[in-house]
């Protein structure tokens, strides 16, 4: 029930975007992946469900290897595997409901709309959304609620993976408190195991066990965040103190909520 | 030295351009036999392809009857300016409805359609590529192509023979008109001349040749816009390429099935 990433390379035409990454996270584990913006860490994700193939290197996800895996076997292991995606991406012609259905991923239990109505009310609850959104579109919804919704049709069919790609990216520091309680309340009630790719230091050491920080092509360092913290790696450094800089402009943006920099 | 680097940068632009030809015949493969294989997964089909053959069929009608119209029109009124005087007046029903069933009806409703069909599927298809949506749809361990293109194409293939069979006899009605107000043409020598000039194989032709046109509309703009990159550029970009490949397919198509179907007939 492990995600494990051997020496995974990956390049773009010419643009190198991870060189021989290791990367894993234990079953029940949250893995923050840290890093700039345009560095890889989406790359990476996408790797771990298998939209896209490393050029080199091996990728397990529940003891298989994920690139070598039929359609069958893909999408079987795909319905164990929850994706929020950065901007939600919800289906613009269906409504929240229908989204959220789509990402019940047993076909009988989908095609039993009783359980239907009631999973979705499930989750959108989950993600506190009153039943009342379910009749909305996509474009009715601010972006805050969009990732709400994204998480619920993630979590629908009850994964034993969740994989968030920014989750707070594009959303005020209020909203982005919400989506991060949200994640680790999802944590602690449905025991999965997670990886989080963000570029937000703080929402990061909130949510995750582990840390790890990719800059350049590479896992640049990996452990608590407390270990992240203590690091003396120049670049690891740099990205923290980038960091805080931004939580002080935020912080004094806005005037309620708790600030919480660089601690659980 | 300037020669060599030319002859280099050359053979390098061949190769790239033998790659990228490969790649995209090899995807359009795959594509295809996604396409056949999804027909299983009917539960996921039927429904969104009932919907969309209404949307297709009822949202094309006006346009589509109205170019035929004007065909219609425009074919009696050049039948009568170049034949007036010189053959007798039952010739111009032959021409009018032998253009309308063996040429006009179908091509320009395929050439309509690569526009409008075609370009609405490439832009949906590529906004829901640049957004993410359809990785979304993998990722719930879905088939986009069952779910997305599979009811796109069907939709097409279904309407569209349809509508062109509207077209035909739109224009026919619309060319008979046109000549009996301009040139006195009597509905007898119209149903003599249209009668005479037609064979079975002539509605067959038509027939055949809207399920080839239905298919290039519909197959090449779902294929370009699922592979669409880079953005909102790149949406407008696959819309553009969608509906020139769809039209200039839809004209290769007609050449080819005349000389195949009408080549070889007696």
């Amino acid at each position: 029930m492990s995600i494990e990433l051997k020496h995974v390379s990956k390049r773009f035409v010419d643009n190198v975007v991870l060189d021989g990454v290791d990367f894993f996270v234990a079953e029940g584990e949250t893995v923050a992946l840290l890093g700039p913006s345009g560095v890889g860490k989406s790359v990476l994700l996408k790797h771990i469900i298998g939209l896209i193939k490393p050029d080199s290197g091996e990728v397990w996800v529940d003891g298989q290897q994920v690139p070598l895996l039929g359609r069958k076997a893909l999408a079987l292991l795909r319905s164990r595997i929850g994706y929020v995606f950065q901007n939600g991406a919800l289906f613009d012609s269906m409504d929240v409901f229908e989204n959220i259905r789509l990402g019940i991923t047993d076909e009988e239990k989908y095609a039993d709309k009783d359980y239907c109505i009631q999973r979705v009310k499930e989750c959108l609850r989950l993600v506190n959304l009153n039943e009342e959104v379910g009749r909305k579109f996509p474009s009715e919804l601010s972006g805050g609620m969009r990732k709400r919704v994204g998480i619920s049709r993630a979590i629908a069919g009850k994964p034993v993976y969740l994989l968030y790609d920014e989750p707070t990216s594009g959303l005020d520091p209020v909203n982005a408190d919400v989506i991060d309680s949200l994640i680790e309340r999802l944590q602690q009630e449905i025991g999965v195991t997670s990886v989080v790719v963000t570029h937000d230091v703080r929402g990061a050491f909130r949510v995750a066990d582990r840390i790890a920080l990719l800059s350049k092509a590479k896992i640049r360092a990996v452990g608590t965040a407390e270990e992240i913290i203590a690091s003396r790696d120049p670049v690891v450094q740099q990205f923290l103190e980038r960091d805080l800089e931004m939580a002080v402009i935020q912080a004094n943006e806005v005037p309620t909520g708790e600030r919480r920099i660089g601690g659980r | 030295m300037s020669a060599f680097t030319a002859a280099l940068d050359l053979r390098r632009y061949v190769g790239r351009w033998s790659l990228r030809s490969a790649s995209h015949a090899g995807r359009f493969f795959f594509m295809l036999l996604d396409l056949v294989r999804g027909i299983l997964e009917w539960r996921v089909w039927v429904p969104r392809t009932f919907e969309l053959t209404l949307g297709v069929g009822y949202g094309s009608l006006f346009i589509v009857l109205l170019v035929a119209g004007f065909a219609g029109a425009v074919t009696s009124l050049q039948a009568g300016y170049q034949f007036t005087g010189q053959l007798p007046l039952y010739v111009a029903g032959g021409i009018i409805s032998e253009s309308m069933i063996l040429e006009l009806g179908p091509v320009l409703t395929g050439l309509i359609l690569a526009g409008r069909i075609g370009a609405r599927y490439a832009a949906e298809l590529g906004s829901m590529r640049v957004t993410e949506q359809i990785d979304a749809l993998e990722s719930l361990g879905r088939s986009p192509v069952t779910h997305l293109l599979l009811p796109r194409i069907l939709a097409g293939v279904i309407a569209i023979p349809a509508l062109v069979m509207l077209a035909n006899a739109f224009g026919v009605v619309v060319g008979f008109i046109t000549a009996k107000s301009s040139l006195g043409l009597t509905y007898a020598d119209f149903e003599f001349g249209a009668r005479y000039f037609f064979r079975p194989l002539d509605l067959w032709y038509s027939l055949i040749k809207s399920y080839a046109f239905a298919g290039a509309v519909t197959i090449i703009p779902c294929y370009i816009g699922f592979n669409t990159k880079q953005g909102a550029e790149g949406v407008g970009r696959a819309t553009t390429q969608a509906v020139v490949a769809a039209s200039v397919t839809v004209l290769m198509l007609d050449t080819i099935l005349t000389k195949l179907i009408l080549g070889t007939a007696k």
